[in-house]
């Protein structure tokens, strides 16, 4: 077990190079987009002398090498500095933004497994028959059907018409209060107040926009179970496996499913990254304070400090991701170490 | 105990319908064994999936009747056959590794099985397990209880899938070629395991197998099957010394056997005079003090440890060992795909070992030194036709273009017995032999000096690899080529080779004229291996 431990933190400490280099990227970039952030701030009726004045006090006038000096000085601190456009540190702000995004992810991701992993496995059970074109019709029209769109026709049919799901305004009803921050993710924290009036409410705001994420992630997950199960149950062992009078429910999910798992955790991987940068489109329909739509903003305005932190915040969070995919790996498939 | 009757078996194809059985018959009694033979396509495999009710998607069984200890298998329903299975009739598998779950514990695999047939319960399921892989003689049992797959030997691992087969002690044991891919002292350790096994419990067997030396050795009779049907039976000695039916006496003059000559594999009708091949006494290639050491998870493995060998021009030099000896890391060494660790490669008298294996493609020695790969499919391009592959060294190395370049692969095409109108096709289009030829012509193709052929013949059916054997004496004859012939197979490297290098643990442990190290061999482990082999009954060679 110490083995182990001593190797994820090896992985762990192999990220903090690629870490350095997203400061390093992030930090140029948003230096090298068009836009002056003193100009933007000074408003359009502002003269040169209040621009400079703005542009010193935001240390904008400092040689780059300087800025970004301090910046490396601010952050080592913890300090992720102001964002211009909310005027709260950029800390404080992902702290907020964050855990909505992630909770929209997650919740969406999981919605998204319990349909697509039983869909694929039956698919793939049954190649060719009428389970498997369902499983195809359904997983193109998710994906060829962009994310706001889906969105917006949920909200028009269960909101509009049908009255089902509340306004499609952000993570909570203003009827309740959000539960004391514990975790950030308001069902969770709901739970754990034991307050279940927010939680359903947070439950009730949830729904749409998971489903509308969840359609579409459900592709890649279904055809990826499918083919790992058609490749995983053609394989040798099983013919031992039946060949030894194992049941079909043993063969299918003790064999076959556990050994096509590892395509299908490797595109969970993949699949979680792209949802959780493409969901901006989903945050705006569904009014989500997410961090998708907080990065947009923030680069609009150039607010230096916010995509910053934002680009950071992401790449520490792929880094994490990685991490646990790996040591998913390890556990499903004892043929592959953490070294 | 078991009764099949007129058996046939179709598939559905994309091509329409195929039968892979055409009226199969035979009975089994009690504590028989016995040997299914046939070269591929021959059905055997297909005969033991209609037992077992295994049929591929497509399969079906369109007539006959299989009645095993009086129940009716063709009318049995799937429940009732996923109770017989394992219970009953078992089976074991070719390339256990792959037969046996990679990500589950042996062990576990094994309470599977037991649990199922009601064999053990959750409380002792793991002492029975453990006792079951004592039964196949694994050592220190208890601790590979808790092993996976990968982490055990083929041999091993075969063992296991007895394991498994026998873990509900089943009356009927069918095994699918259940060395091919292993070693020879594996094959023979676990081939008289289960012979043991199969006598100890009283227990019918069939083996199916390509080998004909392996079935007369452990079966008491042998059924010869070819496109689906039975061509002969009977036991071992009357096939081999009197076989009545055509294929079966083809059959067993293409298996190499000791006393065979090389001519005397082919049928009567194609036999030609050897030809003799000239061994100058002037070394073309001399390997001095070859290492090579990787660099592996524990430290340092050393897969060659100072090999020191020459082959004269014209000479044939076979070389001989299990898997992990070395042999074919050397074999890469000299064909200058690898680089060796430390040591000297004379080729001609000009160190090859010198040239970064990287930088060898552009060696003006590289035409001279060729490579015959061991798996004919794989080793071909399968976007490319034959032409293509035939011609691709023509055209990198040779620089021949156009109207020439395709005079020159046909012209090899000649050579190699490859009928002309199959240039054109996809590897996929040629059979075994097919492909193996147009390998061969790839290598000939520049004239080489050194042709290195790693097991040219180890995938092929036997009358097949009797014809590329003979293919591979007339080419040596006709352009003066020395082989260096790795093979596990004792029997093919005496019939090719003048002289033998015995390889084992990246050491040479014994060398000599084949002749010479096949009847009298001095080192304990040639002793091993040459006993090992399976020798058909003995016969009076074809003149």
């Amino acid at each position: 077990m110490s083995r182990r431990l001593h190797m994820i933190l090896g992985r762990v400490a192999q990220a903090i190079p690629v870490l350095f280099g997203v400061v390093v990227i992030s930090f140029l970039l948003t230096r090298a987009l068009p836009g002056d952030p003193a100009a933007y701030f000074a408003g359009p009726a502002a003269d040169a002398a209040s621009i400079a004045e703005i542009r010193e006090a935001l240390g904008l006038d400092k040689p780059l090498f300087q800025q970004f000096l301090f910046y490396l000085r601010d952050l080592a601190r913890g300090d992720l500095g102001l964002s211009l456009s909310t005027g709260q540190p950029v800390m404080q702000d992902l702290a907020m933004r964050l855990p909505a995004s992630l909770e929209l992810t997650l919740v969406a991701l999981g919605l998204s497994c319990l349909i697509a992993i039983p869909l694929g496995v039956l698919a793939a059970t049954r190649p060719g028959s009428w389970i498997d074109h369902l499983c195809r019709v359904l997983v193109t029209a998710g994906v060829s059907m962009p994310t706001f769109f889906t969105g917006i026709l949920l909200i028009y049919v269960f909101y509009y018409l049908l009255g089902l799901a509340p306004a499609p305004l952000g993570r909570l009803d203003f009827l309740y209060l959000p539960p004391p921050s514990v975790s950030g993710f308001y069902l969770i924290d709901a739970a754990l107040a034991g307050d279940w009036q927010a939680w359903l409410g947070a439950a009730k705001q949830i729904v749409l926009p998971a489903i509308t994420l969840a359609l579409f992630t459900l592709a890649p997950i279904a055809r990826m179970t499918r083919a790992a199960m058609l490749s995983a149950l053609s394989a040798d062992f099983i013919r031992t496996a039946r060949a030894a009078g194992l049941g079909q429910g043993k063969i299918l999910y003790g064999y076959a499913l556990r050994n096509a798992l590892l395509p299908v955790v490797t595109t969970l991987g993949m699949v979680f990254s792209f949802s959780l940068g493409a969901n901006v489109l989903v945050e705006k329909v569904f009014a989500w304070p997410g961090i998708g739509s907080y990065a947009v903003e923030a680069l609009v305005v150039s607010d230096y400090a916010a995509v910053q932190g934002f680009v950071l915040a992401m790449a520490v969070l792929f880094v994490l991701l990685n991490l646990v995919i790996d040591i998913a790996y390890a556990l499903i498939d004892p043929r592959i170490g953490l070294s | 105990m078991l009764a099949v009757r007129d058996l046939a078996v179709g598939f559905q194809t994309r091509k329409g319908p195929v039968n892979a059985l055409r009226g199969v018959s035979f009975d089994l009694a009690k504590g028989e064994t016995l040997g299914l033979v046939g070269e591929s396509g021959s059905g055997k495999s297909v005969t033991s999936y209609a037992l077992m009710g295994l049929l591929d998607a497509g399969g079906q069984i369109r007539q006959g009747e299989i009645t095993y200890s009086g129940m009716d298998l063709r009318r049995a329903s799937e429940a009732d056959m996923r109770e017989l299975r394992g219970r009953e009739i078992s089976m074991i598998f070719q390339n256990p590794r792959a037969a046996l779950n990679p990500i589950r514990k042996i062990g576990h695999q094994l309470e599977d099985v037991l649990r199922r047939h009601g064999r053990a319960s959750r409380q002792d399921a793991k002492a029975k397990a453990i006792a079951a892989l004592e039964a196949v003689r694994i050592a220190d049992a208890p601790a590979r209880y808790h092993a996976y797959p990968f982490e055990l030997s083929g041999g091993m691992c075969q063992r296991v899938v007895i394991a498994l087969a026998l873990a509900c002690d089943p009356q009927l044991l069918i095994a699918d070629e259940p060395t091919t891919g292993l070693d020879i002292t594996t094959q023979k350790a676990v081939m008289d395991l289960m012979g043991d096994l199969i006598r100890a419990r009283g227990m019918g067997a069939i083996v199916i197998t390509h080998d004909l030396g392996l079935a007369a050795q452990y079966c008491d009779r042998i059924l010869v099957m070819k496109d689906g049907a039975i061509v002969e039976q009977g036991a071992p000695e009357q096939l081999f010394s009197a076989p009545r039916h055509a294929y079966t006496r083809r059959l067993v003059e293409a298996t190499p056997r000791l006393g065979a000559s090389i001519r005397s594999l082919l049928p009567a009708e194609a036999r030609r005079p050897e030809p003799q091949h000239h061994v100058h006494n002037r070394p073309l290639l001399e390997v001095r003090d070859l290492y090579k050491t990787y660099r592996g998870k524990s430290g340092p493995v050393s897969a060659v440890k100072g090999l020191s060998f020459q082959i004269k021009a014209g000479q044939s030099l076979g070389l001989v060992g299990e898997s992990g000896c070395g042999k074919s890391t050397t074999s890469e060494m000299i064909v200058r795909l690898q680089d060796p660790s430390q040591g000297h490669i004379l080729f001609d008298g000009q160190d090859i070992a010198a040239t970064p294996a990287a930088r060898f493609a552009r060696h003006p020695l590289r035409r001279d030194i060729q490579m015959v790969f061991q798996d004919a499919t794989g080793s071909l391009n399968p976007r490319d036709s034959a032409a293509a592959a035939i011609g691709a060294p023509l055209a990198r190395i040779g620089r021949m273009r156009g109207a020439k370049r395709a005079a020159r692969v046909a012209e090899l095409a000649d050579l190699v017995g490859l009928p002309q109108n199959l240039l054109s096709r996809f590897p996929h289009q040629l059979s075994g032999g097919q492909k193996a030829r147009v390998g061969i012509a790839r290598a000939i193709a520049l004239d080489p000096k050194l042709l290195i052929l790693d097991e040219p013949t180890a995938a092929l059916d036997v009358s097949i690899q009797a014809l590329v054997l003979n293919l591979l004496v007339d080419l040596r004859a006709k352009l003066g080529m020395s082989y260096l012939f790795v093979s596990h197979d004792l029997n093919v490297v005496r019939l090719l080779c003048d002289e033998v290098l015995v390889m084992k643990s990246g050491e040479i442990i014994e060398q000599g004229p084949s002749a010479q190290v096949m009847t009298a061999p001095q080192h304990p482990y040639t002793k091993a291996l040459l006993a090992a082999a399976p020798q058909p009954p003995q016969r009076p060679t074809a003149k």
